[in-house]
């Protein structure tokens, strides 16, 4: 498919609107109604910047592509969504013009819609279950309800209209947020919204955890997460960065030596996953969190301001299938890789990514090897990576995910030629709080055992996010740090009665 | 916060500065490292470790050589100045307990590291050996403060200008030789020392502990930057270490990953002082 420009697009919906006319339609004239394609930047343009790719709606798409959604009487796309967001509510606002309305509606129930319209994958989520996609039989033709999301999102923030949420009197109740990625910062919010002192802490320089450090610029702005982590200052929430919970201070330090009444813990999923092959350890092998933590928070792409190096590749292996992988592997040719190669054990189909992350990748011209895994990274002389030796896979019976589990075919190891490898293959826990806190209760892989309401093993303690559900998505955290929050605020309004 | 409230020069590359920064100096323990950037939109986060903290002034100490970007301008820094962020304290404290006879060697900048982790063998009732050493009389730096703890103290230096003309590893095997054989062995300083420090005292049997200083960007565990191999497992120096059994540490891995980013010119010096160092010590 050819690329589009914004103006075209915004044309075309032009006239699909005027088309409608304004007047009722019938359910057969909304499907007929063609999905609104998200304007992008040129593919061969954006390789070169670190500028968002997704460029937005125009006014007129998004009202087009709210004409498509049916206002299903029992909507399942609520059931989709992690936060329970009244989607044809805000759909039909959006329709209608009334953006205000129609972030109000959203805002009911999340708090971070400018990152989510952006980074949800929805087409597993709201989308999936989409009436108008299963009625056109492809889930790609569901209502674009993230786009939906984005416009209404960035109208608000554009127009001032995002403001931060009223807090009640000041309660005197204190209460440490540990990290503050998607999960801390509902939860921060939630619980200040009800007039208790909240601490975020941060153990890096910026808040916004994974939204500063991982995900690229490109993808998510710095500014809106920005804009976020001060709605938070604004209502009086303190953010102390340089802060590492286990170090600086242990979760009893929190309550013994500061006071704190009561702890979440969204400190995230910290320690990168290795493949644990031969060579790993050579000059050139990244963990996808380090490649994009130089790249991200340290603005390594600056090369002209930033102190922080990164790695100069010519040929790249990217290992994994989800956004990471993707992210990691857009960036490794913005920043003037001349191929770049996803290696992934099984097909497209499998991959956790969104599908918009793979389609951008692709037209970005990342090359996809898919059915096939690195058995081995191999050096030169210098200890430099200059192969990988990979293996490929066939598709056998699904396994416990429910997906078909790959089988190595015998003999079919072949070899890569790379400078650069980088794993994106997922995160285990981070151990440091576990480590000083032992009575804190962990499963096998290390995460925050925690009950439906987040609560711990540890009295006073609520955990969520990535710390508890392994590596999940920015939508998933923030539902996990709403309900946290929720028991926190019960918590403290029964000691204070 | 993080100011500068003392900044004293001990040799032309060395710099001993006093920060304030109270938590840390209330937490820290010897062996620990710290994080520091100073600037929080460009800055490279480098790892430093804490020299020595007054928790009742709320102060710890940093010593470091100028080496890169950031060590430069930190050196250009001056008392009342402040420094953009500090993130600590890191790592896992050294082990501190009555081994015996512990001997500490220290080389270059690594004395500075050495020194709280020596003064804590000490006060647990050790008897302390301390070995220094140095390129050149100019670069011997904390020689008072170490010899007011140490029970004997060997200085070395390459060139002969100060102590004995030798490298660290020969008056540390002299000890392991001797009938006064050492329980244990801490060993700070360049890769190359440690590596042939550990070399020193493995036929003697001395457990060896290293402390490693690698490139992190976080500290905490976060981007495996770190990672070293040991006894063929691969470890995160931040989370895991930083210190080591010297024993189980690949450190030919761990040097050629310390110069990741050096460029290919930079690469060919630093490889011929290497080779020529390792000719050296291995003679």
């Amino acid at each position: 498919m050819s690329h589009l420009s914004p103006t075209e697009l915004k044309t075309h919906a032009s006239e699909i609107w005027k088309s409608l006319d304004g007047r009722e339609l019938r359910m057969k004239e909304r499907l007929g109604i063609p999905l609104q394609e998200m304007p992008s930047q040129d593919p061969l343009v954006r390789c070169t910047n670190m500028n968002e790719v997704a460029l937005g709606y125009s006014e007129e798409q998004v009202r087009v592509e709210s004409a498509r959604c049916l206002q299903c009487k029992n909507p399942t796309c609520i059931d989709g969504c992690p936060v329970r967001i009244d989607i044809p509510g805000f759909i039909q606002a959006a329709f209608d013009g009334d953006y205000a309305k129609s972030l109000g509606i959203i805002k009911e129930s999340s708090l971070l819609p400018a990152i989510c319209g952006r980074v949800c994958p929805q087409e597993s989520q709201c989308q999936a279950t989409c009436t108008v996609g299963r009625s056109l039989k492809d889930v790609g033709k569901a209502v674009s309800i993230g786009r939906i999301e984005r416009y209404v999102a960035d109208w608000g923030r554009e127009n001032g209209k995002s403001r931060p949420p009223a807090v009640k009197p000041e309660t005197g109740k204190r209460v440490a947020v540990i990290g503050s990625g998607p999960a801390s910062i509902t939860a921060a919010a939630d619980i200040r919204k009800e007039g208790h002192t909240v601490t975020v802490f941060e153990a890096f320089h910026k808040p916004g955890g994974v939204m500063i450090y991982g995900i690229p610029e490109f993808r998510l702005p710095k500014k809106i997460v920005q804009e976020e982590i001060d709605a938070l200052t604004t209502m009086g929430v303190e953010l102390r960065t340089n802060f590492l919970i286990g170090r600086t201070r242990t979760l009893h330090e929190l309550f013994e030596k500061d006071g704190y009444d009561a702890v979440f813990i969204g400190s995230g999923a910290g320690l990168p996953k290795f493949m644990n092959v031969p060579g790993e350890n050579f000059v050139g092998v990244f963990s996808a969190n380090e490649y994009l933590t130089r790249a991200n928070l340290m603005k390594a792409y600056d090369s002209e301001h930033a102190a922080t190096p990164i790695y100069p590749s010519r040929r790249v292996v990217v290992v994994g299938g989800g956004n990471v992988a993707m992210d990691s592997a857009r960036m490794a040719k913005r920043l003037g890789a001349d191929e770049v190669t996803i290696v992934y054990r099984r097909t497209e189909v499998e991959m956790p990514a969104r599908v918009e992350e793979v389609a951008h990748a692709k037209e970005e011209g990342i090359n996809f090897f898919l059915l096939a895994n690195p058995v081995e990274i191999l050096g030169n002389d210098k200890g430099r990576v200059r192969a990988v030796r990979v293996l490929r896979y066939s598709l056998g019976e699904p396994d416990d995910s429910g997906r078909r589990r790959p089988v190595p075919i015998e003999g079919s190891e072949m070899e890569m030629e790379v400078d650069t490898v980088i794993v994106a293959i997922g995160n285990e826990s981070n151990p440091l709080i576990h480590r000083t806190t032992p009575e804190l209760a962990t499963d096998s892989h290390g995460h925050i055992v925690a009950d439906e309401e987040g609560k711990t093993s540890m009295d006073r303690v609520y955990a969520g996010g990535d710390i508890v559900l392994g590596s999940a998505t920015v939508i998933l955290a923030m539902g996990e740090g709403r309900k946290a929050a929720a028991a926190i605020n019960r918590l403290l309004d029964i000691t204070q009665a | 916060m993080n100011r500068i409230l003392e900044k004293v020069q001990l040799s032309r590359e060395v710099f001993k500065m006093k920060i304030e920064a109270s938590l840390i100096a209330e937490e820290r323990k010897p062996g620990q490292f710290l994080i520091l950037q100073l600037d929080t939109n460009f800055g490279e986060r480098i790892p430093l470790t804490i020299a020595d903290a007054d928790p009742s002034e709320g102060s710890i100490t940093i010593i470091f050589q100028t080496v890169g970007n950031t060590t430069h301008r930190l050196a250009s820094m001056s008392e009342g100045d402040s420094i953009a962020n500090l993130l600590g304290p890191l790592g896992h404290p050294t082990h501190i307990d009555r081994f015996g006879k512990v001997v500490c060697v220290g080389g270059g900048i690594g004395v500075a590291p050495m020194y709280p982790i020596a003064q804590a063998m000490k006060q647990a009732g050790n008897h302390l050996t301390v070995i220094m050493g140095a390129r050149n009389r100019e670069l011997v730096i904390m020689e008072k403060e170490m010899r007011a703890i140490a029970d004997e103290l060997i200085l070395c230096t390459d060139d002969g200008t100060a102590g004995r003309k030798a490298l660290v590893t020969e008056p540390l095997k002299e000890l392991c030789s001797g009938s006064e054989k050492p329980d244990l062995a801490v060993a700070i300083g360049p890769p190359i020392m440690m590596k042939f420090c550990a070399e020193t005292t493995r036929p003697y049997g001395v457990p060896t502990v290293v402390s490693l200083n690698t490139i992190m960007v976080d500290g905490t565990g976060m981007c495996g930057g770190c990672r070293v191999s040991v006894g063929g497992k691969t470890k995160f120096v931040c989370v895991d270490g930083p210190e080591f059994d010297g024993h189980l540490v690949d450190f030919d891995n761990m040097m050629l990953r310390l110069g990741s980013y050096r460029t290919q010119e930079e690469e060919e010096h630093h490889r011929c002082h290497l080779d020529l160092k390792i000719e050296e010590v291995s003679k």
